[in-house]
């Protein structure tokens, strides 16, 4: 290591640039959650309870340790940050609700070598909720994130 | 071993050495269910095996940070731990935490964000550890000297600490969910473990290879300076798709590039610190993991990472296997040998006897190496498969999983192998050979 630079300049080296980086990031951030829950660039003022209680069920069940949701997840399972226009909820929004629901109720499939996914015996409430939530996340804008509806 | 109170480190290495098998283990089950996809549907589904195995490798190697500040403060300090009856009350708190969490998990009681699953009142435990840890360990630095080893330690711990507090706010607009569960994701393992990892290696190499402190503490200041310039703003290759502006992509590409840098600094620092020493450290086990730990670290943080970084490559790698290729070789080169590395270190003094099972040992650094390598490669394939025909062409999710059948079989056994290095590695370790017990018997070696 060069013999110029001394201990306490190397130190001072990394606390400083360490807290003008750390500025930097923290502005950015900021500006982000601005950008995320202003209704100009984001979809933040469609949240309501339907969508908060959907998001509860998500989370209750762990579904991102199999699924992924936005890209992020468990890769086990599909992507269903858009399942909402897979099913075609751009189109027809009650089939694409139905689909879900119905989909939800009949896990298990037991098919002999196909992924499993446990039935969570969910209340009508329930199933209307997390479809909302679905719905909501489609709306996200993703900057055009996944290339295909097939997440 | 200098100071009495180091041997508090002896609960945590071992505490971390049995959860390591714990992960392992579900690891290889969960690579199972990939082949056999009905084998214990019912019973234990494949989120909750996976979210043992993730949950016991953070434990674990949290753990096994813990026991290294605990052994090597003392030195560094060159005074007695303040509390070693803080120090074990905090083992045992944090080990039944984590095992209740774990158990918990099998009976379905988790929360919902990954790798965050621990429900509220183990989290709230979680953060009662750390400040026990804390005190004890900032305690233990204040009333003796302060190098920057250990100072860059604390930092770090410090930090580890603080940004888990972001694991407290889940709103309910998913946006900022993702926003702020990265600061503790990546901002953990992409920034403040770095520092951790950094001044471990530090203390090894000042160790084992004789040089001087200062050019060694020069190296620890200009890595973890690299690690934080570009770790910080390199948060941003998260936040590409996730409904943050588009800014992030050019800021995440460029910074997350930088990402390798530290990584390869580090491999720079070890292999010259070793070659400068010159000097023959009796533990080659040891040394053997410090340098092994920078290349991994290297190939997989850093090339691995850079692999599918750059947002329009990400565009289509995003949230594919690819991710679970660079996760695991990242995880092991960086944060698991390093582990490894220290306890390797640190064990034959704890127990009071020479290095010793030195050979069994590297043999588990290879097994276990070769296999998470290999698994890397068979899932990198799978994921460029599952980029190009789900991505590109648009192929349904199901059918392209069924077409990447051959590299999850692939995976499972390299993953077995793995399964195998470890239990090696944890035997050695553990379990004393021929030549400890000739060296006990002859005569108490001074230690260093």
């Amino acid at each position: 290591m060069n013999e110029r630079l001394s201990i306490s300049a190397a130190r001072n080296i990394f606390y400083g640039g360490t807290i003008f980086f750390a500025v930097i990031f923290i502005g950015l951030v900021i500006d982000s959650v601005y950008y995320a829950t202003d209704p100009e660039t984001s979809n933040a003022e469609e949240i309501n309870e339907q969508v908060a209680l959907g998001k509860e069920v998500w989370e209750r069940h762990s579904c991102i340790n199999c699924h992924s949701l936005l890209g992020e997840g468990a890769y086990f399972a599909p992507e269903l940050g858009n399942v909402w226009v897979r099913r075609g909820g751009a189109e027809d929004p009650e089939g694409a609700a139905d689909y879900i629901k119905e989909w939800m109720k009949s896990q298990p499939t037991g098919i002999e070598g196909r992924r499993q996914m446990p039935n969570f015996d969910l209340s009508e409430e329930e199933l209307d909720a997390l479809v909302e939530f679905f719905k909501w996340t489609n709306g996200i804008d993703t900057q055009g994130w996944p290339p295909n509806d097939e997440g | 071993m200098k100071y009495q109170t180091q041997q508090v480190a002896l609960y945590y290495f071992v505490g971390a050495l049995v959860l390591f098998l714990s992960q392992v283990t579900f690891g290889a089950l969960a690579g199972a269910v990939y082949v056999w996809p009905n084998l214990l549907a019912e019973t234990l589904p494949f989120n909750i095996i996976r979210m043992i195995h993730t949950n016991s490798l953070i434990v674990w190697l949290l753990m096994g940070f813990m026991g290294a500040a605990y052994y090597l403060v003392p030195e560094e300090a060159e005074t007695e731990i303040y509390s070693s009856f803080l120090a074990k009350l905090q083992f045992w708190l944090f080990l039944g935490g984590g095992a209740a969490a774990i158990v918990g998990y099998i009976f379905g009681v988790h929360g919902g964000r990954e790798f965050l699953e621990q429900p509220l009142w183990i989290k709230i435990a979680i953060v009662g550890v750390m400040l026990i840890f804390l005190f004890n360990l900032s305690m233990t630095i204040l009333k003796g000297r302060k190098t920057a080893v250990s100072v860059v330690l604390i930092i770090g711990l410090w930090m580890v600490a603080l940004l888990f507090l972001f694991a407290f706010y889940n709103p309910v607009n998913l946006v900022l969910d993702k926003v702020f569960w990265w600061f503790v994701v990546h901002l953990w393992v992409e920034g403040v473990w770095e520092l951790i990892m950094a001044s471990i290696l530090a203390f090894l190499m000042i160790k084992m290879t004789g040089v001087d402190r200062e050019i060694v503490e020069k190296w620890l200041y200009l890595i973890v300076s690299l690690a934080l310039f570009t770790g910080l703003l390199g948060t941003g290759h998260h936040y590409y798709w996730i409904g943050t502006p588009g800014y992030w992509q050019w800021i995440g590409s460029v910074f997350s590039t930088l990402e390798v840098a530290p990584f390869f600094a580090m491999v720079m620092f070890t292999f010259y610190m070793v070659w400068k020493g010159g000097r023959k450290h009796p533990n080659h086990a040891a040394i053997l993991w410090a340098l092994g730990c920078s290349v991994f670290a290297f190939f997989g943080a850093g090339v691995w990472g850079f692999l599918h970084t750059l947002a329009n490559v990400n565009y289509y790698s995003h949230g594919t296997q690819v991710t679970a290729a660079h996760g695991h070789l990242a995880f092991y080169g960086a944060y698991v040998m390093v582990n490894l590395a220290i306890i390797t270190y640190a064990l034959p003094k704890l127990l009071g006897r020479e290095p010793y099972n030195q050979t069994l040992n590297m043999w588990g650094f290879w097994i276990c190496s070769s296999g998470v390598a290999f698994m890397t490669f068979t899932l990198t394939f799978a994921g460029v498969i599952q980029s190009h025909v789900q991505r590109y062409l648009g192929e349904a999710y199901m059918d392209v999983q069924d077409q990447m059948m051959f590299f999850y079989q692939l995976r499972l056994g390299s993953g077995l192998v793995v399964v195998i290095g470890a239990f090696i590695i944890v035997y050695s370790l553990l379990v004393p050979g021929k030549e400890a017990q000739r060296v006990n018997s002859t005569a108490q070696q001074p230690a260093e």
